[in-house]
C-alpha cells in the first residue's frame, strides 16, 4: 500500500464498498465512520448501507475466523470498526423506521463474565435486522424470565464460554418448559466449548457456531416460524 | 510382590513440573509422561485430536493411559475421545481448577465469578500466552474489551513464589486493570490423582505433593 492516504471521497459506489470490506478486515474503525457517512451523503439508504458495507464485510471477516486465516483479537478489531459504522448508522435506522425482522433477547448465563462472542452476536443480529436486547453477562434464570417478559422476543439466545457454566442454559430452557413458555420462543445457544448435539441435548432449537451463523439461523428460523403459524 | 501396571499419561506440557515433581516425590516410577504442547491451551479445539493421536499410538504397549488434561474449554469433546479408548482424565473443567483442588476451587469462583486465574505456569508464560497470544501488544486498546468484566487477578501458586515471582503477578495484574490476589494452593488434587492410577493392592497410596517435594529438594 503505498505511504499517500486514500481519499474515500473519491472511488465511486462499488469500489468504496469494496474498499470498506477492507477497512473492516482491518479494523480500521474511523475509515469505516468515514464510509458510513460518504455512501449516506449520496443517498443510499441507511439498511442499505448497513447490508452491503457492514454486515457483508464482517460476513468476510467471519469466514476467515472459521477458517482460521483470522484470529479472535483481528476479529474484535473488525467489530469495533462496524461499531463505529452502526453509531452512525443506529439512529437513522430508527428514524427510517425500517421493520424489524424479529427481537433478540441475548445474555450470557450466571457464573459467566464473558461477552466478547456475544456482543459480536448481537451486532451480526442487529445488522440482520433484529432487534436485540442485551441482557449482558452472568444471568440467572430469573433474569432471563423478567428480561423474556418484558421484551417478549421472538428469540432467546444464550451464551457461555466455560465448560463449567454452559450447563446452565439446560436450567434456564427447562424453567421455560416447567413454566410453559418453551414453545413461546425460539432458543439459541453458542460460546467456545458448546456444540451441536450440546444444543440438542439442552432443549435448544439450534446451535449457531459463530455470529454469521447465528444470524442467518435466527432469520431462517422466524420466517420458518412465521410461515408455520401463518398456514 | 507389590506389582504395579505399566501407565502411560499423556499430558498438556504445562503440568510438566508439577508432574515431575508429584512423580519424583512419590516414586511413581511406574508412570511414563508425554507431553503435548501447552500451546493447545490456547486453541482448545486442537486438544481432542492431538490426545486421540497419542492413545492411539499408545494402544497395547500400556495397561492404561491416564491423559492429564482437565476439560480444558473442549466443550466434552476431550471426554468423547477418553470415551472411545477407555481412558481418564484429571478432574475438573482446567487446570487451575484441579491445581487449587475443586471443592477451593468453586468457593474461589463463587466468591468472585469476575476473576482471572493464573497458574505459576501461565504467569511464566504470561507475555507470550495472554499478552501477545491476545494481540494486545499490538493492539492494547482491546485489553478492555477482553478483561472489561474482570475485577481480579487470582495468581494460584504450585511452588513457594519467590519475590520475583509475586512482583511478576503484581505486574501482571497492572497491565490488565485488575485486582491482585495470591493463594498459595500447591498441586491440589494432581497428586491424589496420579497415586490413584495404575496401582496396585500393596501400594500405600501415601501422597507426597510437589510443593513438599520441592521442600525436600532444597
Amino acid at each position: 500500500m503505498s505511504d499517500e492516504e486514500l481519499d474515500l471521497t473519491t472511488l465511486p459506489d462499488d469500489e468504496l464498498v469494496e474498499q470498506m470490506h477492507d477497512d473492516l478486515y482491518d479494523g480500521l474503525a474511523d475509515e469505516i465512520t468515514d464510509g458510513t457517512r460518504i455512501l449516506l451523503d449520496r443517498g443510499w439508504m441507511p439498511q442499505r448501507v448497513l447490508n452491503e458495507a457492514l454486515v457483508e464485510g464482517m460476513r468476510i471477516v467471519g469466514i476467515d475466523f472459521r477458517d482460521g486465516i483470522l484470529f479472535v483479537p483481528e476479529v474484535l478489531l473488525a467489530a469495533n470498526a462496524m461499531k463505529a459504522g452502526m453509531a452512525v448508522l443506529r439512529p437513522l435506522l430508527a428514524e427510517t423506521g425500517a421493520e424489524t425482522v424479529g427481537k433478540v433477547v441475548l445474555g450470557t448465563v450466571k457464573g459467566d463474565i464473558h461477552d466478547i462472542g456475544k456482543n459480536l452476536v448481537g451486532m451480526m443480529l442487529e445488522g440482520a435486522g433484529f432487534e436485540v436486547v442485551d441482557i449482558g453477562i452472568n444471568n440467572d434464570v430469573n433474569a432471563y424470565i423478567t428480561a423474556l417478559d418484558e421484551a417478549q422476543p421472538d428469540i432467546l439466545g444464550m451464551s457461555a464460554l466455560l465448560t463449567t457454566t454452559m450447563p446452565y442454559m439446560k436450567v434456564v430452557i427447562d424453567e421455560l418448559a416447567e413454566r410453559g413458555l418453551r414453545d413461546h420462543y425460539i432458543v439459541l445457544v453458542g460460546g467456545a466449548p458448546v456444540n451441536e448435539e450440546f444444543g440438542r441435548v439442552v432443549g435448544a432449537d439450534a446451535y449457531c457456531r459463530d455470529a454469521a451463523a447465528a444470524a442467518e439461523t435466527a432469520t431462517a428460523l422466524v420466517l420458518a416460524q412465521r410461515a408455520a403459524r401463518a398456514g | 510382590m507389590n506389582v504395579r501396571s505399566r501407565v502411560l499419561v499423556v499430558a498438556c506440557g504445562a503440568l510438566a513440573r508439577e508432574l515431575e515433581a508429584v512423580v519424583a516425590a512419590n516414586g511413581l516410577t511406574h508412570l511414563e509422561v508425554a507431553y503435548l504442547s501447552a500451546d493447545l491451551h490456547s486453541t482448545p479445539a486442537r486438544i481432542p485430536a492431538a490426545v486421540e493421536e497419542r492413545l492411539v499410538a499408545a494402544a497395547d504397549r500400556y495397561d492404561e493411559v491416564f491423559v492429564g488434561y482437565g476439560d480444558c474449554g473442549t466443550g466434552g469433546q476431550l471426554d468423547a475421545v477418553l470415551d472411545r479408548h477407555g481412558a481418564r482424565r484429571l478432574p475438573g473443567a482446567h487446570c487451575y481448577e484441579f491445581l487449587a483442588g475443586g471443592g477451593a476451587f468453586a468457593a474461589l469462583h463463587d466468591a468472585e465469578p469476575t476473576t482471572f486465574y493464573l497458574t505459576d505456569f501461565l504467569l511464566r508464560q504470561f507475555d507470550r500466552l495472554v499478552w501477545r497470544g491476545l494481540g494486545l501488544d499490538r493492539w492494547p486498546q482491546l485489553r478492555d474489551d477482553y478483561f472489561g468484566n474482570y475485577t481480579r487477578l487470582l495468581y494460584l501458586s504450585q511452588f513457594p513464589p519467590t519475590e520475583q515471582r509475586l512482583a511478576g503477578a503484581q505486574h501482571a495484574a497492572d497491565r490488565l486493570g485488575l485486582r491482585l490476589e495470591h493463594r498459595h494452593v500447591g498441586t491440589g488434587d494432581l497428586a491424589p490423582t496420579l497415586l490413584s492410577i495404575g496401582r496396585r493392592p500393596g501400594d500405600d497410596g501415601r501422597t507426597t505433593s510437589s510443593s513438599e517435594a520441592i521442600g525436600h529438594m532444597t
